[in-house]
């Protein structure tokens, strides 16, 4: 199998991207500079800093400090970069503290300016209404808006499996039952139902309890498709000569499932997972963006973008849909990842 | 026939009925009760409501009941017509969604039929042409489509509008018309309006179907009866059209009953961005104002729309495909 997928170019590409993203997810505090919360009304809406790699002919990475002023026609503060003003880029630099993968305390950071005077800043992506930097805050939205998508697709696995893999193996009536079941939940609109329900989330539960709320609320459509798949492969498997043949060599129908009938539909169930997780990822970013999802202090690419609703916000600051960027790259390469497996799993294609 | 058009219609009520219990669950949900909320938006205005009278109120809209109850008491209510008041608004919640539902569904339809309109010949295209350059590109916007979700294409689209042509893109009526009584003016002005929420609505399942039609072509001109017509010397245009093209076109009605769900889902966050005068934005105010009867009639009102419409989806599927008239009569 593994070497039917290295053959498809794209579904490799997109894999890439994926690790790289997941790279993100684990790494998210020391690629973030600053931290994420910090707000400061004076750095309101900035515009993003270019990096300058060269000063006169040498490798010294520097941006330009932004120099404010007041428009005399608008009274807003207008930024503009200022070559006068050069402020030295620097990398694994000191910064705020935190935990490495949660266990090894260290205050490293990819990217920084070193023992700099406060008006020095770097803001790569520039920075929302609240005057935070939006760099940082995309790496953690990454971090949540990814797990997310794990977690709910694994929800759904298990919910898709267990229903999928009875609704095949028994048949007769659990059988109707189950495929009626999926039918409904596929024929009602989702996400006026999902408003509904994470709108009834109480006020005052933690970002954690929301968090799971969120993935169990989503992963309750998600489920549907899974199960069809797992569902399908046991029906046409159930009838192989193999499963015949361990059946009169007397092996109990345990035995016959996990050793005979799961490693043969495994590669199908790792396919239709991945196509899944863009789904849960669109789906969070949605309700967040609505505002019912992850509401702040969590940070997702469905909060990001909240700030991008307002249009005339965006044509003055058009760095606010920057979350975007990320969104569609991700599940452009999960959906690519995705075929890819799914073109390899299948013994009987080209 | 009859035995397909029974299952489909069993299996229409079964899940208006799952529906109608997940809208009272939207309901029931939060914290507090019709009358709490009643309470507090009372004290905020300034007046007193004392602990008897929150009782009777109780009594009297029936909140002291069993579930059950509640249930189908407000069931009662819906089957009159009658879906209780909205709470933020003072006035019948029949009255506040007015013509919003039919906007929604004007707008849902007209993205479907976009999406045929464009899947159809693209995917004909496609699958004749395969490998060719226009292939290329159908299956890369294809792509493109199925990935970005439709309220970020709205997103997008209205930052352009307002950044190159200084134009707003939204809405569904121009201003003028907004306020108007119906009549042919604003009908014009509605269909004006129409095409662009639809495109953006439509492009993720244009793609699907490009995708399905393209193979479904494909699997059809590969036979030997395409050969046998190309033989008898058919032109090629009627080769293609009169036959394969006809077989392949089953799914366009088949996927009408996942469709549709799909872009009334869609309607309702991309109506937010581009500010149409749908249930959407009114969803979200009711949900985020814990208006509850409010949102609970409209997620039933849509989920019931989204039911009839596959089930009509069905009909057209079954005038269209002989063989499944066939599968019944077994």
């Amino acid at each position: 199998m593994w070497w039917r997928f290295r053959r498809h170019r794209l579904a490799m590409l997109g894999t890439a991207v994926v690790l790289l993203f997941y790279g993100v997810v684990l790494l998210a505090d020391f690629l973030a500079y600053a931290d994420p919360v910090a707000s400061e009304a004076q750095r309101s809406l900035l515009p993003p800093q270019r990096i300058h790699w060269w000063l006169n002919g040498r490798w010294e990475p520097h941006v330009y400090g932004l120099a404010g002023r007041r428009d005399p026609v608008t009274f807003k503060r207008v930024y503009t970069p200022d070559p006068s003003r050069k402020v030295p880029v620097r990398f694994v630099v000191h910064g705020f503290e935190y935990r490495l993968f949660g266990l090894i305390p260290t205050d490293r950071h990819l990217i920084g300016v070193e023992g700099a005077r406060p008006e020095d800043t770097l803001f790569l992506l520039g920075t929302d209404e609240q005057g935070r930097d939006l760099w940082s805050r995309l790496m953690y939205g990454t971090r949540t808006s990814l797990t997310i998508g794990l977690v709910g697709v694994a929800f759904s696995l298990v919910l898709g499996v267990l229903l999928g893999g009875v609704s095949g193996l028994y048949g007769g009536i659990t059988d109707t039952v189950i495929q009626r079941v999926i039918e409904i939940v596929r024929s009602i609109p989702t996400i006026p139902l999902w408003m509904g329900l994470a709108a009834a989330l109480p006020n005052d539960w933690t970002v954690m309890q929301v968090y799971f709320a969120i993935t169990v609320i989503i992963s309750l459509v998600g489920w549907t498709e899974l199960a069809r798949v797992v569902r399908g492969r046991f029906l046409s498997l159930r009838e192989e000569d193999f499963v015949t043949a361990a059946e009169l060599a007397g092996s109990s129908q345990m035995r016959i499932i996990v050793h005979h009938l799961v490693p043969s539909f495994l590669s199908h169930i790792i396919a239709a997972t991945t196509l899944a997780i863009p789904a849960m990822i669109i789906s969070e970013t949605s309700l967040s963006f609505l505002g019912l999802g992850l509401r702040p202090p969590a940070i997702s690419w469905g909060v990001l973008l909240q700030q991008a609703q307002n249009i005339q916000a965006l044509a003055i600051s058009p760095w606010l849909l920057v979350s975007a960027v990320p969104v569609i790259i991700v599940i452009l390469a999960l959906n690519f990842m995705g075929d890819g497996l799914r073109d390899a799993a299948d013994p009987y294609g080209q | 026939m009859l035995a397909f058009l029974t299952r489909r219609l069993v299996l229409a009520v079964l899940t208006v009925w799952a529906v109608s219990v997940l809208s009272f669950a939207v309901i029931q949900l939060p914290p507090g009760d019709y009358i709490s909320s009643y309470i507090a938006q009372m004290s905020a205005s300034g007046s007193f409501v004392s602990a008897q009278e929150a009782e009777a109120l109780r009594h009297q809209y029936g909140l002291d009941r069993p579930l059950y109850v509640q249930y189908l008491r407000w069931m009662e209510m819906v089957v009159q017509g009658k879906f209780g008041m909205a709470l933020e608004w003072g006035r019948p919640v029949s009255e506040v969604i007015g013509d919003r539902l039919w906007l929604t569904m004007a707008v849902s339809i007209a993205a479907i039929l976009l999406t045929w309109v464009l899947a159809l010949p693209i995917g004909i295209y496609s699958a004749v042409r395969q490998y060719s350059f226009g292939d290329y590109l159908a299956t890369l916007v294809g792509f493109i489509g199925l990935a970005v979700p439709s309220f970020m294409l709205a997103l997008v689209l209205m930052y352009l509008g307002f950044r190159l042509f200084n134009a707003n893109v939204g809405g569904l009526f121009s201003d003028e018309l907004a306020q108007a009584p119906w009549g042919w003016a604003k009908t014009w002005d509605l269909l004006k309006h129409l095409p662009l929420p639809a495109a953006i609505l439509g492009l993720g399942g244009t793609a699907q179907l490009i995708r399905i039609m393209r193979a479904n072509l494909l699997d059809e001109l590969r036979k030997p009866y395409v050969v046998t017509a190309r033989a008898r010397g058919l032109a090629e245009r009627q080769v293609i059209l009169k036959y394969p093209v006809r077989v392949a076109l089953n799914p366009f009605a088949s996927t009408v009953g996942y469709l549709l769900p799909y872009v009334v889902s869609g309607s309702i966050i991309v109506s937010l961005v581009l500010g149409l005068p749908t249930v959407g934005p009114l969803l979200l105010r009711a949900l985020v104002a814990q208006d509850m009867f409010l949102a609970g009639t409209i997620v039933l009102l849509l989920g019931v729309m989204t039911v009839v419409g596959t089930f009509l989806s069905d009909l057209l599927l079954m005038w269209i495909d002989p063989r499944i008239r066939l599968e019944g009569r077994r």
